[in-house]
């Protein structure tokens, strides 16, 4: 693997329920379902392998049910990848998620990596102020200094546009694009060296939309951090990302430069999905 | 420097039926350091599809295309690795479209510089070269802070030119780069190509007018509608 390699995922799939000799050959985007006939079984996502190196981002588009959230949810560890391993580079070394336990994972993901989810609410808590939703990533990944939690905290949220008076606003007060904007300081809090961004702009309207996109490449470009973009629109991925997985029923059915995806689509699916856009 | 074989592409449209369209088909060419390779042939024979191969924004269906890079390494474009073709196209390789995707709220200034600075270029030397080439392209410096999606066709087209150059690329594809621009500014566009070719730049090239074609060329390659040939064959 290239030494600036810093995640690599390998046959990554998740499966709910318990599976038969049927699942693998009736589902997936041939048969064009995720649920098995015979046992009922969902395969959300299967086989999905890729690597990431520093600086890249990375852009994942499909339908709703392609997989694209159970992946970054695998990366993250919100859930159990059931088959496939992932591997993540850690103070030079490598990390294999199947021989970690629970709580080796939590820790390297709050060392390694940030998450934005479609829905501020999931990543941000409620009853605690914008300031604390921050510092609370940082107690996570080890960092207990009072002082200095708050002037990282202070610093995110001018990162991130946030006037410096709602440090201590409940997040539930603010609109929602300023809650997308705390959720993606509180992913940024630790410095991690990867952040998954899951549709971050879906729920947003446009112009919050256009504010958070730039934001994105703006730390993007300064922090130079590698990134995975889960989004079901064509404009953010051309804007974001430079190589593109297309999945479908939980498989990856195709990968290449974000330009030659969108102009020369090779799969069915994704020129389907490439002539849809409006 | 590059050396294409027998190029092909052919669009497999799955929403027509799995219906092919012939975009182009046995494209070979040399081509050194220094020259240009003007490409000359009827609307739909696929010149820009042609660009866009050597690019990889389209994936060729058929063919190589070897490319000596500046470390002296040899590889074949068609087949290249994703990554290797982001570095190519970040360090040696600019791309003239007809139109230009420009990023939304992102200044005229920083477009420019942005590239140059993922190079590795400092961003002092960066603005400073911008400046240069804006001035020399004729864009009003009140306009330099600005979007430049609010520009006009012309004014884009410039800002697209010096976003390629800027960074003085080995290979340039330029693919109508004069088309919506009036003469003055024209002619600055071409003086700039001259002067590049004169510092080693190779470039491939489809202009409008054959005679301009013609005079900027070392060489010449003829393409002809290929679908109309495979019908009368």
């Amino acid at each position: 693997m290239d030494e600036s390699t810093i995640l690599a995922a390998e046959g990554l799939g998740r499966r709910y329920g318990r599976g038969c000799a049927h699942c693998e050959s009736s589902t997936g985007p041939q048969a064009g379902t995720n649920v098995c006939p015979r046992c009922g079984s969902v395969t959300a996502l299967r086989g999905v392998s890729f690597d990431l190196r520093e600086g890249e981002i990375l852009g994942v588009v499909g339908e709703s049910g392609s997989g694209k959230s159970t992946l970054v949810q695998c990366i993250y560890f919100d859930q159990e990848a059931t088959e496939g391993d992932l591997l993540l580079r850690d103070d030079g070394g490598w990390q294999r998620a199947t021989v970690l336990n629970r709580g080796e994972k939590r820790r390297l993901r709050n060392r390694l990596m940030g998450m934005v989810y479609q829905n501020p609410l999931r990543g941000l808590r409620l009853d605690i102020t914008s300031g604390a939703n921050v510092a609370e990533k940082l107690l996570e990944a080890g960092v207990f200094n009072f002082a200095r939690i708050r002037a990282r905290a202070l610093e995110l949220l001018e990162k991130t546009e946030i006037p410096a008076a709602y440090i201590d606003s409940f997040p539930r007060t603010l609109s929602g694009g300023m809650q997308q904007r705390i959720q993606i300081a509180k992913a940024l809090a630790n410095n991690p060296p990867l952040v998954l961004l899951d549709e971050v702009t879906s729920g947003l309207d446009v112009s919050v939309q256009a504010r958070v996109l730039d934001l994105i490449r703006e730390l993007q470009h300064e922090l130079a951090i590698s990134m995975i973009v889960v989004s079901h629109d064509m404009g953010v991925i051309r804007l974001l990302a430079d190589r593109t997985l297309v999945m479908k029923n939980g498989c990856v059915v195709e990968q290449g430069l974000t330009d030659q995806v969108l102009e020369d689509p090779q799969h069915p699916y994704t020129q389907l999905l490439v002539h849809s856009t409006l | 420097m590059i050396r294409c074989e027998m190029l092909s592409k052919t669009f497999l449209m799955h929403m027509r039926g799995g219906k092919r369209i012939e975009a182009f088909s046995g494209v070979s060419f040399k081509l050194q350091e220094g020259e240009f390779l003007g490409v000359s042939g009827p609307s739909g024979a696929g010149k820009s599809s042609m660009l866009k191969c050597l690019y990889r924004t389209y994936l060729p269906s058929t063919g190589h295309v070897w490319y000596t890079d500046a470390q002296g390494t040899t590889r074949d474009l068609v087949a290249a690795p994703d990554r290797d073709m982001i570095q190519l196209r970040r360090h040696e390789i600019g791309y003239i479209a007809q139109f230009f995707p420009v990023i939304p709220r992102v200044s005229a200034l920083e477009t420019i510089t942005n590239g140059m600075v993922a190079r590795g270029f400092d961003r002092e030397e960066s603005i400073a070269r911008a400046r240069d080439l804006l001035t020399r392209l004729k864009i009003p410096a009140t306009l330099w802070e600005m979007f430049p999606s609010t520009f006009s066709g012309g004014e884009k087209q410039r800002i697209n030119i010096i976003h390629a150059v800027i960074a003085r690329p080995r290979l340039l594809l330029l693919d109508e780069p004069t088309a919506s621009l009036d003469r003055g500014s024209a002619q600055e566009v071409i003086s700039l190509i001259k002067e590049l070719k004169s510092q080693g730049t190779a470039m491939i090239g489809v202009f409008h007018d054959p005679e301009l074609l013609a005079r900027l060329s070392d060489t010449m390659l003829p393409m002809s509608d290929a679908r109309e040939d495979g019908e009368s064959a």
